[in-house]
């Protein structure tokens, strides 16, 4: 592991930190939302900003929330962190190779700060390099940048909560979509990738209304499915005499 | 009812899933099938979180229409987005597009 100096790690930092800014934005409603919804709950308001230090996770955070509220069990709510929580599996599966020579420590800050808008931005800085040849600071920036935001966010919404009316009909979380749409489409330069992400979108789309991200893990599922079938070899020839 | 060990609990499981496959790092070594269908993740699963996003932004059926500003600001994005490849002009056209739909097109 190459050892660069304090200036190159805070160039690093602050470059990841500056690529998920829009993410930031996306995430604020939402964050303010959380410490709204808390405000109106059985919790206290500190339960509210721990449950964001420690398991900054916005889907898991608003639907445990919602089960609290509606008496369910510790077991229900702790099962449904679980699946709700199963595609960061893929997340770090695929981000695996850019940080196994890291030491431990940075293993687990770096999984710790996984959410889905550190993925995106994590990997579309790493793909453009071999495993191994840059440094985890830039990870570590965008992942920083991202839990800050959300503490922030979720204080504001615990303490002033009430002074936001309206903030989900802005659309911030448009910001998401087009950050998404940026680092998703330079990728689709072959057929295969074009049609594993149609699949996908397709079908999250009509699977949207399963419990739990569910239908997400499905359509993911599907569209990796025919993304390998159209890698095999000799699968483009194939491909053309289906659609004849 | 404690809901701090409920609270840590739900953070224990999220820690776990996220970093269980960064602390095997190498000593868990893919199959090549497997290889190729994690190459295939990033591009599946941004495309599923975004889709339902910008096709029914309400929860509910599709808003395959011209009032809907997240269909149309997403449509200016894919289209930046597939001429230039470039992220920052991709984002920035699409969250002027969808707030200029929003805010002054459907007044």
């Amino acid at each position: 592991m190459t050892h660069p100096n304090h200036s190159t790690r805070l160039a690093e930092l602050t470059a990841g930190a500056r690529d998920i800014i829009p993410m930031m934005v996306g995430a604020a409603p939402f964050g303010v939302i959380f410490g709204t919804l808390v405000t109106s709950g059985p919790l206290h308001l500190w339960h509210g900003q721990l449950m964001s230090l420690v398991v900054f996770a916005g889907s898991a955070q608003f639907i445990a929330l919602g089960l609290i509220a509606g008496h369910a069990s510790f077991a229900v709510v702790l099962a449904t962190t679980l699946v709700v929580n199963l595609r960061h599996v893929l997340y770090s599966a695929t981000l695996a190779p850019y940080v196994s020579h890291l030491p431990l420590r940075w293993r687990l800050a770096l999984g710790g700060v996984l959410t889905d808008e550190v993925f995106a931005v994590a990997w579309s800085h790493y793909r453009h390099h071999p495993p191994g040849s840059v440094s985890p600071y830039y990870f570590l920036g965008a992942g920083l940048a991202m839990y800050l935001n959300w503490q922030i966010w979720t204080l504001a919404g615990l303490l002033f909560g009430a002074a936001f009316p309206g903030l989900q009909s802005l659309g911030l979380d448009f910001a998401m979509v087009a950050t998404f749409i940026a680092i998703v489409v330079p990728q689709l330069v072959a057929l295969r990738y074009l049609a594993a992400a149609a699949t996908s979108g397709a079908l999250a789309f009509f699977w949207q209304a399963w419990p739990y991200k569910l239908g997400l893990l499905g359509a993911v599922f599907a569209g990796v499915v025919v993304g390998v079938l159209l890698s095999r070899p000799g699968s483009q020839r194939r491909t053309a005499e289906v659609a004849q | 009812m404690n809901y701090v060990v409920l609270i840590l609990g739900m953070a224990l499981i999220t820690w776990t899933i996220r970093a269980a496959v960064f602390v095997l790092g190498d000593r868990l070594v893919f199959p090549p099938l497997v290889r190729t269908a994690l190459g295939f993740v990033p591009v599946t699963v941004l495309t599923a979180i975004i889709v339902p996003m910008a096709v029914s932004p309400h929860g509910g059926g599709a808003e395959l229409t011209w009032r809907n500003p997240q269909l149309i600001g997403a449509l200016a994005a894919v289209a930046v987005s597939a001429l230039t490849r470039r992220p920052l002009l991709t984002i920035a056209v699409g969250l002027a597009v969808f707030f200029v739909w929003q805010g002054v097109v459907l007044k």
